[in-house]
């Protein structure tokens, strides 16, 4: 298992794997945004976390594909589905989930305060967007992998892995905003939303791998 | 130990591939399908394996404890080599040693075995269509498992690999292990049995 998880890592550092690739995605969005809604800094300020959590969250939807079907065009996802009974399918999957996020997650959480700034927001907003992407990112990884384990056959299936991810995220998106204003905005509250989205996350930590297990199983035929 | 196989049909949805596919391999034997390109030898070793769902029949492991069913109990080699083309050929024999467990060989040894010692520190894209094929059939022996389920184990082999890689086999059987080969160059190993397949199915 962790065998996996180095191996992943491993892979998605080297050229090729896309972690980068996600980083100057989230750049590149955060980037324009200040151009489309002009130069109203208080306005920048309050639409900063909104803002923020949807580049993260597209910026973690861009790889999700390939999280299967790499290994499927190579023929190791065969071999991992045979040791389904040293390794159960649900843990691969999970090994696999916990390596994607930390080569395309983490670093959109790590460079996130950085682009912060660039939406003028004040220091304690910073931080709180940048602890709710840190505890929601890995839901989006591990929905995204019954997405990507669904649609591995497909040869083109990027997209769909994206539209089909959507509706399931939108609920973590929800409470991480929330949690993210709550820091900033006085009445509202931070604890709760964030807590929510936790539970979210540890919730779709069991239901996505096992979900994607199953997926993969079916696809092999 | 014994690896049966009763009455075993598959279907892609288009008409049966084939079917009542029956037979029984004891500790040592082998068996060779054999038969022209789409007559649905891989499938065959697809289904062996559990990687496709038969339509009909069961293949089971019997007289054994130790392995519960025929995938644990299995090395699938693929048309496809599982190796990573960015990693180093040890990087990948050893990633797949220690994921698939009970180690065998060790992955030098295993290099050296088949001859690709001095590839270890390559990625594995740099080699060339043999070499990689003689990685895959690496795989097979740094990790022990009792059944080799091989199919097209020799495509891209030259013909002194071919044999080498027939030497591995015979060992594998005389050390008490279960061959199923789906090839239509046949494997030079004496003793196989033999499953011809006639013709192409209609697609």
């Amino acid at each position: 298992m962790i065998s996996l998880i180095l191996r992943d890592i491993r892979l998605g550092v080297r050229a090729g794997g896309g972690m980068l690739i996600g980083i100057l995605f989230f750049l590149a969005v955060i980037a324009v945004v200040p151009f489309g809604v002009g130069p109203d800094l208080n306005l920048l300020a309050r639409i900063g976390p909104a803002i923020l959590w949807i580049g993260a969250l597209l910026a973690s939807l861009l790889g999700l594909d390939r999280l299967f079907q790499a290994d499927r065009e190579d023929g190791s996802l065969d071999i991992l589905i045979l040791q389904n009974h040293e390794h159960p399918l649900a843990l691969t999957v999970f090994a696999k989930c916990i390596a994607h996020w930390l080569t395309t997650g983490l670093p959109l959480v790590i460079v996130s305060p950085a682009l912060g700034l660039l939406m003028n927001m004040e220091p304690a907003g910073i931080l709180a967007t940048t602890a709710t992407l840190l505890a929601g990112t890995p839901a989006i990884t591990f929905i995204g992998a019954t997405g990507a384990a669904l649609a591995v056959a497909l040869p083109r299936g990027g997209l769909l892995v994206s539209v089909l991810v959507l509706p399931f995220v939108i609920p973590v998106l929800i409470f991480g905003v929330m949690a993210a204003y709550g820091a900033v905005e006085n009445p509202a509250p931070f604890t709760q939303p964030f807590l929510l989205m936790c539970a979210l996350t540890l919730f779709f930590a069991v239901l996505g791998p096992l979900a994607a297990g199953a997926a993969l199983k079916a696809s092999s035929d | 130990m014994k690896l049966v196989v009763t009455d075993l049909g598959a279907d892609r949805g288009s008409g049966p591939i084939f079917e009542a596919i029956t037979f029984a391999l004891r500790d040592g034997e082998g068996l060779l399908v054999t038969g022209p390109n789409g007559a649905g030898k891989s499938t065959l070793v697809r289904a062996i394996a559990g990687l496709l769902r038969p339509s009909s029949g069961t293949a089971v492991l019997e007289e054994t404890n130790e392995w519960p069913d025929v995938p644990s109990a299995s090395h699938y080699l693929g048309p496809i080599n599982a190796m990573k083309p960015a990693l180093s050929v040890f990087e990948n024999l050893s990633f797949w040693q220690s994921f698939c467990g009970r180690p065998a060989l060790d992955v030098d040894a295993a290099l050296d075995r088949i001859g690709l010692a001095h590839t270890r520190d390559l990625p594995f894209s740099y080699l060339s269509t043999g070499q990689r094929r003689r990685v895959s059939i690496a795989k097979l022996l740094v990790s022990h498992r009792p059944v080799w389920l091989l199919d097209e184990p020799t495509s891209g082999l030259d013909a002194a690999s071919e044999l080498h890689f027939a030497e591995l086999v015979r060992e594998h059987m005389e050390g008490g292990g279960i061959v199923v080969a789906a090839t239509h160059l046949p494997i030079r190993v004496d003793g196989m049995k033999r499953l011809e397949f006639s013709g192409a199915v209609a697609a």
